[in-house]
């Protein structure tokens, strides 16, 4: 999986996208992994005749990642599932279920599919990690 | 004119699971959809924070009521993939075997709601009588009806001997035979046509640009189906995606009924092929750190699993993208335009399956 | 009229395609997995079920030598019964009744005495 990855930033993720729906890629999925407290890591995947290829952007929380919807229309239900349950926020998103796709308002600011940031070793950070999502998304409501 | 916003589900009595569409009707005709889902979120993915990754095929057997057992493969195959070991031959065969009964009656029960959708009840009795022989066979052959929990990771559970195959070659006989004959009032009938035929049209451009599988996609004249990649024992079968251009609901539901007939004509490839041996290798420690991805197809389209490990038993993270979840979108796109009445049909012509959408 | 007379007069003499619930029932299939039951005889303790199960819903006292496993919570997968060790847990043909009331099973069985004997 590693040799079809492409690491990108997030000022190169639209081009990099437009660039594969030129070739004819197909928006297959996107994932996110949270790889420690403090970045969440989006994987991109896209497929062309059975062969994959991956975009791979990591993102400090907190900050806000461009959506691929203008591009990829198709994302967007998979962009607002991560707004729900990692916490990231997307500008641009062509529907914008503002965090209640799959939660419900008082849910607003938690990130239930986190490890580190719910459930993490250090439970005092971990805490704050949690408080500062909430003030990021209620912030984004208002 | 004005518009009145019209709101269907999570309850209603054509759709088989919790979904909410707001409607922007002006007068019978839709002009917007806004879609709500949430209602059955189970958080599956997370689960594999709790169990070891042997118990996960468990769990991920119940990310759907239908496919269960293609979620199980699928997530045995990345495994396997990321451990480095290889099902027995055997293993693969009786894999296809059962996936494909699988396919069979995910397809037949589809069948039988969409004919239920636009109210043609004994259609819809018809199909279901059938599908409880596939049911049949399942319990016969695995011990449960839907979730049969056959696949383990490193093989399968169960075996099959001479007798049941040759038992299910005769069951799927007559199977064949009464699919056949329900073709004609399916396909043929005027008043089926009428409901279906140049509802719900997604062109083939579209339904790349959409990101849509399995079906729908193939309905719309491209010929993608994740069989292709000869997963399991797939890649030593003849095996031909079936597809149709006119991207409608008919040709969607033309699809599906071909699949059936294509999935029994593979099972008797399989039977006839099937190798002797052992059924499961056995597996021993944890999956290495790294990372997989597995694709299956399902009767709904093609599944996606991300996992990955850090060298513990416990898995650090699992992302299924269930094949719904890729065709929503397209759905969304074809329902302005439509009539009320129509919904119900083109719902159901994408075979939504919810719960799955939502893990 | 033509077509749908011959489906008419088959439609008379054939069978009903349904059975007369619950009156008549069909005869399990042979390895269904029905209820899970034990052999508690048999059972050692060794607690290897109760590790295995994806659900949680079995639990060994070693000690005291009791398995309990919560019905309403297991989904009849078969894991348990492939792994234990003594194979002394089985699964019926038939599924449980439905209850009117939430409880559990337990089984209660000599403890090994070899290990309790190291235990104290
Ligand atoms: S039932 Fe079997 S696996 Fe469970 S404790 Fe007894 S001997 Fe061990
Ligand atoms: S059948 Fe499955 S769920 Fe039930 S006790 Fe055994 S392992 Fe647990």
């Amino acid at each position: 999986m590693k040799a079809q990855s492409l690491f990108v930033n997030m000022d190169q993720l639209l081009g990099e996208a437009a660039k594969l729906q030129v070739e004819g890629y197909r928006y297959v999925a996107l994932t996110a992994v949270e790889i420690d407290g403090q970045t969440v890591e989006l994987i991109y995947h896209f497929d062309l005749n059975l062969g994959m290829r991956h975009l791979r952007l990591s993102v400090q929380k907190g900050t806000r990642v461009p959506s691929i919807t203008p591009v990829y229309l198709a994302a967007f239900l998979a962009e607002n599932e991560i707004q729900d349950l990692f916490g990231v926020v997307f500008s641009g998103l062509a529907v914008d279920f503002k965090g209640t796709l799959y939660t419900e308002n008082e849910m607003r600011g938690r990130v239930p599919f986190c490890r580190y940031t719910v459930v993490g070793s250090e439970k005092g950070e971990a805490a704050g990690q949690g408080d500062n999502s909430r003030e990021d998304s209620s912030g984004e409501a208002s | 004119m004005k518009s009145t916003v019209i709101p269907i589900g999570p309850q209603h009595p054509v759709l088989p699971e919790p979904v909410h569409l707001k409607l922007t009707v002006v007068d019978e005709v839709i002009t917007d959809v806004v879609p709500s889902l949430g209602f059955v979120h189970r958080g599956l993915e997370m689960l594999v924070d709790s169990r070891d990754y042997h118990q996960v095929v468990q769990i991920v057997e119940r990310v759907c009521g239908i496919c269960s057992m293609m979620h199980a493969m699928c997530y045995c195959q990345g495994i396997e993939e990321m451990m480095g070991i290889e099902a027995p031959p055997r293993a693969k065969y009786l894999r296809v075997i059962w996936s494909e009964l699988h396919r069979m009656h995910s397809h037949l029960l589809w069948l039988g709601l969409f004919a239920d959708s636009f109210g043609f009840e004994s259609l819809f009795m018809q199909f279901w009588r059938i599908r409880e022989k596939v049911l049949d066979i399942h319990e016969a052959t695995t011990g449960n009806r839907v979730i049969v929990s056959v696949n383990k990771i490193g093989g399968v559970g169960k075996d099959l001997d001479d007798d049941q195959i040759e038992w299910i070659l005769s069951e799927l006989k007559n199977i064949k035979r009464e699919v056949r004959r329900l073709g004609p009032t399916l396909l043929d009938d005027y008043t089926v046509k009428k409901r279906t035929v140049g509802r719900g049209v997604l062109t083939s451009q579209q339904a790349i640009d959409l990101g849509t599988v399995g079906p729908t996609l193939r309905a719309s004249g491209v010929a993608r189906d994740m069989r292709q990649l000869g997963y399991a024992a797939l890649g030593e079968l003849d095996f031909e995606p079936v597809i149709e251009e006119a991207g409608d609901s008919w040709a969607r539901c033309k699809v599906r009924f071909k699949e059936v007939l294509a999935s029994i004509d593979m099972i008797r490839q399989a039977a006839g092929k099937i190798p002797a041996g052992d059924i499961a290798v056995r597996v021993k420690g944890a999956p290495p750190e790294g990372e997989a991805i597995s694709r299956v197809e399902q009767p709904r389209g093609e599944v996606f699993y991300y996992i990955k490990s850090k060298g513990q038993k416990k898995l650090e993270r699992l992302r299924i993208r269930t094949p719904t979840f890729a065709n929503l979108p397209a759905l969304l796109s074809i329902l302005p335009g439509l009539y009320l009445s129509d919904v119900p049909v083109v719902v159901l012509s994408i075979d939504p399956c919810i719960s799955c959408t939502e893990r | 009229m033509f077509k749908m007379t011959p489906n008419i007069l088959r439609n008379l003499i054939t069978d009903k395609a349904t059975r007369l619930y619950p009156f008549e029932t069909r005869e399990p299939w042979t390895g269904v997995r029905g209820e899970l039951g034990i052999d508690i005889e048999k059972c050692t303790f060794c607690g290897i079920c109760a590790l295995k199960c994806p659900t949680g819903c079995l639990s060994v006292n070693k000690k005291e030598g009791l398995w309990i496993c919560d019905p309403f919570v297991c989904v009849y997968c078969g894991v348990c019964v492939e792994s234990c060790p003594k194979k002394c847990l089985y699964q019926d043909l038939v599924y449980r009744e439905a209850a009117d009331e939430h409880g559990k099973i337990v089984m209660k069985g000599e403890p090994p005495r070899r290990k309790k004997e190291a235990e104290t």
